[in-house]
C-alpha cells in the first residue's frame, strides 16, 4: 500500500470506524427494539428499550404455554407457533432433499453425458428460470384444487402440494451445481469408464463425494427459500394448522387482532435458528452464489 | 465415451426388479390420469398420461439409458413451471372466477340438487338408537323407518305403520346426527319421498329444477326454461337473467379489452406498472450502492474489527425476510409503531406511513434497501478482490485521488462481471411480492378503481390480490395481466442471457 502520513491515517480511520459504527446502529435498530419489545406487558405499551417491568408473558405463549398474570388472568397463546415451526422445518427439509436430488442428477447429466438436444434444453432452462413460480400461482391453485378431488392429499392445504411445487425450483441449482461439475477434471470420468464404470457408478463413486461441499450450500439455500416462501403457502394451504411460519405469522399484526409483543417473541423464537443456520453457513454460501450465477 | 460405457456396463440390480417398479409407478400415474379424466379434467389427465408414458419408455427401455438423468428434471419443470406458466396464459382467456368457479357439469348438479319444502308434508320426527343403527320415528303420521346407519352416503329406507319406539333420543343428541339424517330419504307407505328439511323436521322435498337436456332445465314450479349460454358461462332464464353458479368458458380476448379499455382499471395499471419498475430500478440502484461502498471500507487494509463488523453488516440478510417484513411492519405502525414515537420526540412529526401513498413508497424502499444491501455487498467483495493491486497502486502514484482511483480504475473492472447479477436483481424486485404483501399488501388504495389497485402494489402483488384477494377472485382477469408480466419479464430475463454470455466470453477472452 502507499504510504501515508501517520496522521492523515488517523482521521481516515476515525471516520471509517464513526462511519461503520453509525451505519451499524441504524441496522441493528429493528433487533434492538424487537428483543425489547418481547419482554414488554401487553401488546400495545409503550416504553424505554430497557423494559421497566419485564416480562416473560409473550415468551410463554410462544412456546405454547399458557400464562397467568400477577392478577390471576390466565392468557393463552394466540396461535401454535410451535407447530408452525415444525412445519416451515418439514417442509424446508424435504423440499431441499428433493430439490438437491433432482438437480444434483441433472447437473452430472447437463455436465457430463452427450444426448441429443442439450444446447437447446440448457438454454430452454436458462430463459424458465427467469420466470418466477410465485407468477403461476393462479394455475398452480386451480391445478391443485382439481387435484384434491383426485386426492384430497395432493390437493389445496395439503403440504405435498406446497413441497411439489418447491421443487420446480430446480433450474437455478442444476445450473450452480452444472458449474462445478464443469470445474472437475475429465480425466477421472475417463480413468472411471476404462475401468469400466457405467455412468451412474461414475455419477455415485465420483461426482457425488467431490460435490458434498456444493451440495451442502444447495441444500441450505433451497432450504432458507422454502422457509422464506409466502406467497405459494398463503395460496396453497388455508387451514391454521397446516400454516407455515411465514404464512402464520402475518396474523398477529392484523389490523382488529394487533399482537406486537406475542409476535416480538414468536419472531425471535422462530427466527433465530434459521440465522444461525445461515450465519454458519454463509461462507460457503458466497462462493456459492457468485459461482453458480456467474459460470455460464 | 458413454456409449461404450454403457455397452459394458454391469447391471446393478436385477432387471426384474427395476421393470416392477417401473410398471407399478406407471401404472399409479394411470390411475390418477383417469382420475382427472372422470372429474372432468381432461387437460390435467392428458399431462399425466403423458408423464406415465414418457417415464415407461425412458426407465422400461435400455436404449434411453442416458435420459434417465435428465428425465426427473425436465419432468418437474416441465410440470410445474412450464405448463402452469402456460396454463396461466390459458386461463387469461377465459372467466374463471369466484362466479365462474365450476365446470359446466358441476353446476348443473348445484342447480338439480336444490329444492323447495313442500309445507304440507312438514312434520317433526324423533330418533330411536336400535342396536348398531336407529330408527327415525315420524310421531304425527306414527311411522317408523327401518334400521338406518346414518353414515354420510346415500340412504334410503321403507316406512311403516308402528308403535312409539322406546328411548328416544334427546333432540340435542338427535342434532349430532345431522350429516347422516340430510342423505337419507324416506319413503312413506303411499310412495311419497321425503327428506330431512331441518333441524327437527321431515318434508317431502320437490327439486326446483328439472333437466331437459345438457344445456336445459326446466323450473318445475311454472314450467319456464333455463337455458345454458356457452358465451357467459350462466344458465339464464327466458328473461335473460343469470342464474348462478356459472361455469369456465373461453371468452376470447375480453379479459385483454378490459384491461385496455376499461379506464378504471388501464389508469391504475400504468400507475402501477411505473411504480413497479422505479422500485425495482431504486432498489437495485441503493443497494448496489450501500452495498458497494461498504464493500469498499471494509476491504481497506488499515480497518481493524473487520470480521465484526462483516458478520453485523450481513445480519439482515441472515435473518428470514418475512420476519424482518414483519417487524418493519410492526415498527413503522402509525400509533404504535416505535419508528413513529422517536421521530415525535425529536422533530414532533408522526409520519402516516401506511396512508400516505408517497411515504408508504418510501417506507417500501427504505425497507428493501435494508434487506438487500448485504447481498450485493458480499457480491462485492468478491468482486472487488479481483481487480489487480498494482493497478491501483500506479493511478495513486501518478497523484490520483482515492475517489479518481474508485471511478476510473475499480468501478469499470467490476461492472462487466456485475451486470448480470444487476439484472437478476431487478428482475427478483420486479417481482418482489413477498414485500409488498407483508408490509403494505399494496394500500394505500388508489381512488376511483375498479379493482383493488393500491400505491405501492407492483404488478405482481396487483394480480395476487385480484386472483386471491378478499373481495372476489377474478383469476381469468389475473391471468391475463400475468401474461403482460411474462412479456417484461421475457425482455429482461433476454438482457440478462446476452450480458452472461458476454461475462463469460469476456471472462474466457482473458
Amino acid at each position: 500500500m502507499i504510504v501515508e502520513r501517520p496522521r492523515d491515517l488517523m482521521v481516515k480511520k476515525t471516520l471509517a470506524h464513526g462511519f461503520m459504527i453509525l451505519f451499524l446502529a441504524l441496522i441493528m435498530f429493528p433487533f434492538l427494539m424487537i428483543i425489547s419489545i418481547s419482554f414488554r406487558e401487553g401488546n400495545f405499551t409503550i416504553g424505554d428499550l430497557i423494559p421497566r417491568d419485564p416480562t416473560l408473558e409473550h415468551w410463554y405463549l410462544a412456546f405454547g404455554l399458557d400464562y397467568t398474570r400477577a392478577d390471576g388472568t390466565v392468557i393463552s397463546p394466540p396461535y401454535p407457533v410451535l407447530l408452525w415451526m415444525w412445519n416451515s422445518i418439514k417442509l424446508g427439509l424435504l423440499a431441499a432433499v428433493g430439490v438437491l436430488s433432482i438437480s444434483t442428477i441433472s447437473a452430472y447429466a447437463f455436465s457430463r453425458i452427450r444426448f441429443r438436444g442439450r444446447a437447446g434444453l440448457l438454454d430452454g432452462l436458462f430463459i424458465v428460470q427467469m420466470f418466477p413460480t410465485t407468477l403461476a400461482l393462479i394455475a398452480l391453485y386451480a391445478i391443485f384444487d382439481s387435484l384434491g378431488e383426485v386426492s384430497p392429499s395432493l390437493g389445496i392445504d395439503s403440504h405435498l402440494a406446497v413441497v411439489l411445487v418447491y421443487w420446480s425450483g430446480v433450474v437455478l441449482h442444476i445450473w450452480t451445481l452444472k458449474g462445478y461439475f464443469d470445474g472437475i477434471d475429465t480425466a477421472l470420468d475417463k480413468a472411471a469408464a476404462i475401468d469400466g464404470a457405467s455412468p451412474w457408478q461414475t455419477f455415485r463413486m465420483i461426482f457425488l463425494p467431490l460435490a458434498v461441499p456444493m451440495m451442502a450450500v444447495v441444500f441450505v439455500l433451497v432450504f432458507i427459500g422454502a422457509i422464506n416462501d409466502y406467497p405459494i403457502a398463503s395460496v396453497l394451504i388455508r387451514s391454521e394448522n397446516q400454516m407455515t411460519l411465514a404464512v402464520g405469522s402475518r396474523l398477529y399484526l392484523n389490523e382488529f387482532k394487533y399482537l406486537w409483543g406475542d409476535f416480538a417473541a414468536a419472531a425471535i423464537l422462530s427466527g433465530l435458528p434459521i440465522t444461525l443456520v445461515f450465519l454458519i453457513a454463509q461462507r460457503y454460501l458466497v462462493s456459492g452464489l457468485s459461482e453458480g450465477s456467474v459460470k455460464g | 465415451m458413454t456409449a461404450t460405457a454403457a455397452a459394458i456396463r454391469q447391471p446393478e440390480s436385477p432387471q426384474y426388479l427395476r421393470l416392477a417398479i417401473v410398471t407399478a409407478m406407471t401404472l399409479g400415474l394411470l390411475y390418477a390420469a383417469f382420475n382427472l379424466y372422470l372429474i372432468a379434467q381432461p387437460l390435467f389427465g392428458a399431462l399425466l398420461l403423458a408423464l406415465a408414458v414418457g417415464f415407461a419408455i425412458v426407465f422400461g427401455a435400455n436404449r434411453f439409458y442416458n435420459s434417465r438423468f435428465i428425465f426427473p428434471g425436465v419432468a418437474t419443470v416441465m410440470l410445474f413451471v412450464a405448463f402452469p406458466v402456460l396454463y396461466t396464459i390459458y386461463l387469461g382467456f377465459t372467466n374463471y372466477s369466484s362466479f365462474n368457479l365450476l365446470t359446466h357439469e358441476r353446476a348443473t348438479e348445484i342447480l338439480l340438487a336444490r329444492g323447495s319444502v313442500d309445507a304440507a308434508t312438514e312434520q317433526p320426527f324423533a330418533v330411536a338408537p336400535d342396536g348398531d343403527g336407529y330408527r327415525i320415528w315420524l310421531p304425527e303420521s306414527g311411522l317408523l323407518s327401518e334400521v338406518v346407519y346414518l353414515t354420510d352416503d346415500l340412504e334410503e329406507a321403507m316406512l311403516a305403520p308402528a308403535a312409539e319406539p322406546e328411548g328416544l333420543l334427546a333432540a340435542r343428541d338427535a342434532i349430532k346426527l345431522r350429516a347422516g339424517l340430510q342423505t337419507l330419504s324416506l319413503t312413506t307407505p303411499e310412495g311419497v319421498v321425503i327428506q330431512n328439511s331441518g333441524l327437527r323436521t321431515f318434508a317431502s322435498l320437490t327439486p326446483e329444477f328439472r333437466r331437459i337436456d345438457a344445456n336445459t332445465l326446466e323450473r318445475t314450479a311454472d314450467g319456464s326454461r333455463l337455458t345454458a349460454d356457452w358465451s357467459t358461462g350462466f344458465f339464464v332464464t327466458e328473461a335473460g337473467e343469470k342464474v348462478p353458479p356459472g361455469w369456465r368458458v373461453n371468452i376470447g380476448w375480453q379479459n385483454f379489452e378490459r384491461v385496455f379499455q376499461s379506464k378504471g382499471i388501464r389508469a391504475p395499471m400504468v400507475e402501477i406498472f411505473i411504480w413497479t419498475v422505479v422500485f425495482a430500478g431504486l432498489s437495485v440502484l441503493f443497494t448496489f450502492a450501500i452495498g458497494l461502498t461498504l464493500a469498499v471500507i471494509l476491504q481497506w487494509p488499515h480497518l481493524r474489527f473487520k470480521p465484526l463488523y462483516r458478520i453485523l453488516l450481513i445480519l439482515p440478510y441472515a435473518v428470514p425476510s418475512f420476519i424482518s417484513i414483519l417487524v418493519f411492519r410492526g415498527l413503522f405502525n402509525q400509533n404504535f409503531g416505535e419508528i413513529n414515537l422517536i421521530l415525535e420526540a425529536l422533530f414532533g412529526v408522526r409520519p402516516e406511513w401506511f396512508t400516505n401513498g408517497n411515504l408508504a413508497r418510501t417506507m417500501i424502499l427504505i425497507v428493501n434497501t435494508w434487506l438487500g444491501y448485504p447481498y450485493m455487498m458480499l457480491l462485492a467483495m468478491g468482486f472487488l478482490q479481483a481487480v489487480p493491486e498494482d493497478h491501483k497502486k500506479a493511478a495513486a502514484l501518478e497523484g490520483a485521488s482515492a475517489l479518481r482511483v474508485f471511478f476510473t480504475i475499480t468501478l469499470p473492472q467490476i461492472l462487466p462481471p456485475f451486470l448480470p447479477l444487476l439484472i437478476a436483481s431487478f428482475a427478483f424486485n420486479f417481482n418482489n411480492m413477498v414485500l409488498v404483501l407483508l408490509l403494505t399488501r399494496g394500500l394505500p388504495d388508489i381512488t376511483g378503481t375498479v379493482l383493488p389497485a393500491g400505491e405501492t402494489d407492483i404488478l405482481a402483488s396487483f394480480t395476487y390480490r385480484i386472483a386471491f384477494g378478499f373481495s372476489s377472485s377474478e383469476f381469468g382477469l389475473a391471468g391475463a395481466i400475468t401474461l403482460l408480466i411474462f412479456l417484461v419479464v421475457a425482455i429482461i430475463s433476454y438482457a440478462n442471457f446476452v450480458a452472461m454470455r458476454r461475462a463469460a466470453d469476456r471472462r474466457s477472452a482473458r
